[in-house]
């Protein structure tokens, strides 16, 4: 790209945006998008500098000595409080828990947009029985209760030695990767038809480049859009999950295990050990939310054909 | 290698048919045709009379799962027809380009010029993406697009309406193709743009002395443009011969009514002559002549059996019993 000269050229070409440099125009130029940014800006920066400041190891008992059951509220020493039974600071808890819990959101989604993608396109674009089989596939894994599997596979893998997160992300990609190979497939099948696909394959363009240059740029738009959201959802999965005592193992502290015993104290007052988790559930799944309708809106008025 | 007097292209009882529900429906029949190298072979006919379908059929460019192709289709001797796509590949864009008539929807919106001029050289020469990156602009200078070091790096719509159909042409042109197929190319042009997109095409195409194959349902085109026209009508060639011939004295009343429904200034203020009816659907072709129950010319005889494409005069083939009295003018049929 050459820098836009002070002198106007003569000679110079108008030049217009690219497809994806609009797209991108568009989502700064909203509120939702770079907002959304902002906080899980403020997140990630949380989580990484955080523990900086946090004077305790996440396993450690802080007070072994006092004999309190109930947790403490938040103090200058413990700023989002103590939790009652073991007394572990929270703020501690939620900066390492937020580590696991978006590096689970993260890779479950990076994972299960890759397979979903790649299945979409080879379902739609090569079709035939291979379409079939992996749609077959599809609806079969679509078919099992995937609560159930999720739990139950979560057992057996820890079982076999899986000592949390990589468990977790597992059963997440393996569970989460039908909706983007349908949503893909539709979009392909429509895009095969398509005029410039014809011609690319007319003028022999190998089926290989024509499915990565030609489809996949024009059907990338709602996968794009997709990821956010699933970010979000592995998050909330996963605390769902640690919640009901399936998850990822106490060890390993993530925002959702952490709730777990959290609501037995709730009547007797202890409101911070299930707020600052619950906050930063709740702020990362909102950010990520919105950072996805505003994708949707920057690519969706155009993102796919002029 | 070609001997001296094979075609380029020689099409023999060319036969499509569509998978339907209700069986197979054949909609092109017995089409037959010689290209020459440095040729320009107009197909003419109206909406549904099988010439693109025909000429998408040449190379296998029709849904296998949803059509059957017969008949034979040689390309420099080596028969086309039921070639694997694999094998089709090479000839696809580096023996036979085609352009097509939409330039918008033909190119990917998301990809620069000069890529997908990039990629049809890449795909058929050893050429490294770089020095195609730079043939490319080689390609839009070809094609009288101004600026072309600046255009490859732009997208489809950032260019005007002829400036696509210009890099449609580069596109195709990159291959280096001995023949190019060339569907309506101007018919989603703007006249003014029509003949200098025309010209372009005409003029690249003979300087490296390949065939060209328009298709067009726009005899301005034909007369500006093609060597030799065939004029399709239902899924068969009616009338084919020397283009200025063909116009000149169309001997099948369907040629005939298609060259007296062109708006002239010499009809101005007279009621637009037009061809009562409509193409019929290949579901339902009419036994006999095809062309028989909108002809002006029919008799009895027309619809019992299907004429043959016979010789009237040199070079001309006609199918029509009454060639010689449509040449002839007269002997309208009587009412």
């Amino acid at each position: 790209m050459k820098k836009r000269a002070a002198q106007p050229d003569a000679r110079a070409v108008h030049r217009a945006e690219s497809p994806w440099r609009q797209a991108r125009r568009r989502f700064f130029a909203g509120r939702q998008g770079p907002l959304g940014l902002a906080i899980i800006g403020v997140i990630f920066a949380f989580i990484l500098i955080g523990p900086i400041f946090a004077p305790f190891n996440y396993s450690d008992i802080p007070n072994p000595s006092e004999d309190v059951f109930l947790g403490r509220g938040p103090s200058f020493e413990h700023i989002f409080g103590e939790t009652a039974q073991l007394q572990l600071d929270v703020y501690t808890l939620v900066v390492n828990g937020g580590r696991s819990s978006l590096l689970i959101g993260f890779v479950s989604a990076i994972g299960s947009i890759a397979i979903g993608t790649l299945i979409g396109i080879v379902a739609g674009y090569f079709g035939g029985r291979l379409d079939s089989f992996l749609m077959r596939l599809t609806d079969v894994f679509l078919a099992i209760p995937s609560l159930f599997v999720i739990i139950v596979g979560a057992r057996i893998l820890s079982a076999l030695g899986g000592t949390g997160l990589q468990t977790i992300v597992i059963v997440f990609v393996v569970f989460g990767w039908m909706g983007i190979a349908r949503l893909v497939r539709g979009q392909v099948l429509a895009l095969r038809e398509m005029e410039f696909i014809e011609a690319a394959r007319a003028l022999g363009v190998r089926p290989i480049r024509i499915a990565l240059r030609h489809v996949l740029p024009n059907a990338i738009g709602p996968v794009v859009v997709s990821f956010p959201f699933a970010v979000g959802g592995a998050i909330i999965g996963e605390a769902f999950i640690s919640y009901l005592g399936f998850g990822v193992s106490a060890l390993t502290p993530t925002w959702g295990n952490m709730l777990t015993n959290a609501e037995d104290f709730l009547l007797q007052g202890n409101w911070w050990w299930l707020f600052f988790p619950g906050l930063f559930i709740v702020m990362t799944s909102l950010s990520v939310n919105m950072i996805g309708d505003a994708l949707r809106d920057s690519l969706e008025p155009e993102g796919r054909r002029s | 290698m070609i001997k001296r007097g094979t075609p380029l292209l020689q099409v023999r009882d060319l036969a499509i048919s569509f998978r339907t529900s209700r069986g197979l429906l054949r909609v092109v029949d017995g089409v037959s045709f010689d290209l020459a190298a440095g040729e320009c072979l107009a197909v003419v006919g109206e909406s549904g009379s099988g010439k693109t379908v025909s000429a998408l059929a040449l190379i296998s460019l029709l849904s296998r799962r949803q059509s059957v192709i017969e008949g034979s289709v040689k390309f420099k001797g080596k028969e086309l027809v039921g070639l694997s796509e694999d094998a089709l590949r090479p000839i696809r864009g580096g023996g036979i380009g085609v352009i097509f008539q939409e330039p918008l929807s033909a190119l990917n919106p998301v990809t620069t010029i000069g890529e997908q001029i990039s990629e049809v050289i890449v795909a058929h020469r050893k050429l490294s993406w770089r020095e195609a990156k730079k043939l490319a602009i080689g390609y839009l200078e070809q094609v009288e697009i101004s600026q072309p070091d600046q255009r490859v790096r732009q997208f489809p719509h950032e260019l005007s309406g002829g400036m696509r159909q210009r890099a449609m042409i580069a596109m195709a042109l990159a291959g280096e193709p001995s023949m190019i197929i060339a569907d309506e190319p101007t018919t989603a042009l703007d006249v003014t743009i029509q003949a200098q997109v025309l010209e372009v095409l005409r003029r690249t195409t003979t300087e490296r002395g390949a065939a060209l194959l328009l298709i067009t349902h726009d005899l301005g085109v034909v007369a500006e443009t093609a060597d030799r026209i065939a004029v399709m009508y239902a899924g068969q060639i009616v009338e084919t011969g020397n283009a200025a011939d063909v116009l000149r004295t169309p001997a099948s009343p369907y040629t005939r009514d298609l060259i007296t429904s062109i708006p002239s200034f010499a009809a101005r203020g007279r009621k637009l002559a037009t061809i009562k009816g409509m193409v019929p659907s290949p579901a339902d072709f009419p036994s006999g002549c095809r062309f028989a129950p909108r002809c002006r010319y029919a008799i009895a005889a027309c619809t019992t059996a299907t004429p043959p494409l016979a010789p009237v005069g040199k070079s001309r083939l006609v199918r029509c019993i009454r060639a010689k009295d449509v040449v002839s003018g007269a002997a309208r049929r009587a009412r």
